[in-house]
């Protein structure tokens, strides 16, 4: 997994609440077996008319050329519904390293967590604040101090994460390298549990 | 201080603790499927790995089969390549896989239960959202991504921070016509699409005591649609009585020993929850959606809410919602012409939904030009189905019974609604595009969808009804 230490960038603003995995990917792009190539279809039904690429939607934020950068940003509840581990590779195969909502969908942050994609959870009152910057306004994460920053106005907010998930994105490591490490813990349990 | 359902089995499952981080949760069976499965596949491969526990895993194809003709060749490319990918990773890592032909396949989270593999107080993980639906039989069951899938085929472990618990008490007699299904819908009108987020939810009280296993199953299947990493329900002789005898259950001996320990399964009188709900179950009345978040549900007597009406949680969302459905502010939804009827899906696919569903239609035809795709959940429900003559009745009701899988539910293959088009739904989502693109659902009971498949628009069906 790509480690994470800061990320300073502009940000892509989506003021929508309960931005479901279907919106982020929809199912009919869930063939492919492989992670890869899915950031083309990123919120392809809110990006395109009649899914046509040819015909970009002039009103949502990733056609419009004045928002850039790694960093999304999305109203609360951010990728609720299906536990489809797509959307957090379309986040990330679209360039998009980290996300800010002032709350997550639990399997979301999980998926997004294995990934690399850093979900940054903020006071509702601190994502207004971001939301009402400018286009080129830059967010500053420092993932080891656990802070995030609007660098304009020096406003900054702590994020919680928990110590083993942080170690984790900073070196890089997976879970799974870490459970293959105690395979024989692992296996001991298995001889002693009592159900 | 007594311990919750969810605590007497999380901490038996608990193989380590990692400082300032999650458990390290040994899970007892893991379903998989071709969508959320072969990229896990590869991750073993490239570290030249095999499945460690594979008689833990069971394997079915069921979000991107065809539901009609499956004795065929899948004619779309992606989703054969899909399909056989599973049948090989499946072969070289030695795990069963109950594919296209094979008797038992099916919708992943009916065939775990109609198999006697789900049992009380196991954990249970799957690539899915909807693998809540297990915890129906006391089980710690949940849905993970890909990574994780990964993760239980290398090791049988995930890592897992443990939730937040919440009970939620339905005490009362439910009124005619209102279903599981309706119960479910109502209690996420009443607490949003996220009122649960980073819970999980116990439901109790005589409203749930009453039910079937299979009608439980509608209700823990759709916890997750208001944010519950999962559902479940503490198991009785409702519960013990759906096992015994199933294809995978314990027997003899082993029987009465499992018996006695899922008998220890319930939350004990002084446990605590950090959160407690009570519903009356007579406030509920058959249930309907009207937007495009499983939260904005209404009695189907009732108007669709305003903006100075509805709930917080959705009062900046209703606009958009209504726009894409079609659908105006304070209107009633009762009337609302439909197109399409879906029953199926692991909400409410099994053989009580579609004899539910049998009993009401008998004797009566479809409204013209309504489609009406009855998609059971399994081979085993079709063949039911079949024997028990539902089969004939839905024909003669001019109802199309196909073949098992997700289908219409997400629209993966090729069953989708068109752009534009209502349809009523007994599955789970009425997101945006989440039955095809510009498709827009209406969730509802089986029943509730047979009674708009025979008027053509949405009805309450109480009044069809004797």
């Amino acid at each position: 997994m790509r480690a994470i230490k800061n990320i300073k960038s502009c940000f892509v603003p989506l003021p929508i609440e309960n931005v479901d995995t279907d919106q982020i990917i929809p199912a009919r792009f869930l063939k492919a077996t492989t992670k890869d190539g899915f950031g083309k279809n990123l919120f392809r039904d809110w990006r395109y008319e009649n899914n046509d690429e040819s015909k970009p939607k002039k009103g949502f934020v990733l056609n419009n050329p004045a928002y850039k950068g790694s960093i999304l940003v999305a109203e609360k509840n951010f990728g609720c519904g299906s536990s489809r581990e797509h959307a957090a590779w379309a986040i990330l195969d679209y360039g998009f390293h980290a996300v800010v909502s002032s709350f997550f969908a639990d399997i979301f942050k999980n998926n997004a967590l294995n990934n690399g994609v850093l979900p940054v959870q903020v006071s509702e009152g601190f994502l207004q604040k971001i939301f009402a910057q400018e286009a080129d306004a830059e967010l500053a994460i420092d993932l080891e101090k656990q802070k995030i920053t609007i660098c304009n106005t020096g406003e900054e907010e702590a994020f919680e994460i928990n110590a083993y998930k942080k170690t984790c994105l900073l070196n890089g490591y997976d879970d799974i390298d870490f459970l293959l490490s105690i395979k024989e813990d692992i296996e001991k349990f298995e001889l002693v549990k009592t159900y | 201080m007594g311990k919750t359902l969810f605590e007497k089995i999380w901490e038996k499952h608990i193989v380590k603790q990692v400082d300032g981080g999650p458990s390290v949760l040994y899970i007892d069976k893991h379903f998989i499927h071709e969508v959320t499965s072969p990229q896990a596949f590869t991750g073993l491969n490239k570290r030249g790995i095999k499945v460690f526990r594979p008689t833990q895993t069971v394997a079915t194809a069921d979000h991107n089969v065809p539901t009609l003709n499956q004795h065929l060749p899948i004619k779309e490319e992606l989703s054969r390549l899909q399909v056989e990918a599973l049948i090989k990773n499946c072969a070289e890592h030695g795990v069963e896989l109950y594919g296209l032909g094979h008797p038992f396949q099916g919708i992943v989270h009916v065939i775990g239960p109609e198999l006697g593999i789900t049992q009380p107080g196991m954990t249970i993980v799957c690539g899915d959202s909807h693998t809540s639906t297990h915890g129906a039989f006391g089980a710690i069951a949940f849905g993970i991504g890909t990574s994780e899938v990964e993760m239980v085929l290398a090791t049988q472990c995930v890592m897992q921070s443990k939730p937040k618990l919440m009970r939620i008490n339905i005490e009362g007699e439910l009124n005619k016509a209102v279903v599981s299904k309706d119960i479910i819908l109502y209690i996420i009108s009443k607490i949003s699409a996220s009122g649960a987020t980073g819970h999980f939810v116990e439901y109790s009280g005589s409203a749930i005591r009453s039910l079937s296993m299979e009608a439980r199953m509608t209700i823990c299947n759709m916890s997750i649609e208001m944010g519950a990493r999962g559902g479940m329900i503490a198991p009785d002789e409702t519960t013990f009585n759906y096992i015994k005898g199933k294809m995978f259950a314990p027997q003899g001996a082993e029987w009465e020993q499992k018996l006695n320990y899922w008998k220890t399964l319930y939350s004990d009188g002084d446990a605590l929850f950090d959160k407690e709900l009570f519903i009356d179950a007579a406030e509920i009345e058959p249930m309907i959606t009207y937007g495009t978040n499983p939260g904005m549900g209404i009695g189907v007597t009732q108007k669709i809410p305003t903006v100075e009406t509805i709930n917080e949680n959705d009062k900046s969302g209703l606009q958009k919602s209504l726009t894409y459905m079609g659908l105006q502010e304070g209107a009633p939804i009762k009337g609302q012409k439909i197109d399409y009827v879906f029953i199926g899906s692991c909400t409410n696919s099994r053989i009580e939904d579609l004899r539910m569903v049998a009993s009401f239609v008998k004797g009566k035809k479809k409204a013209n030009g309504v489609e009406v795709w009855i998609v059971p959940g399994s081979k085993q429900v079709e063949k039911q189905a079949v024997e028990e003559g539902i089969d004939k009745i839905l024909a003669d009701a001019g109802f199309q019974l196909r073949q098992p899988g997700c289908s219409a539910c997400l629209g993966m293959n090729e069953d989708k609604i068109p752009a534009g088009k209502y349809c009523i739904s007994t599955s789970n989502r009425n997101f945006e595009g989440r039955q095809g693109a510009g498709a827009r659902t209406l969730l509802a009971s089986p029943l509730t969808a047979a009674a708009a498949a025979i008027t053509g628009v949405v009805t309450d069906v109480r009044e069809l009804l004797n």
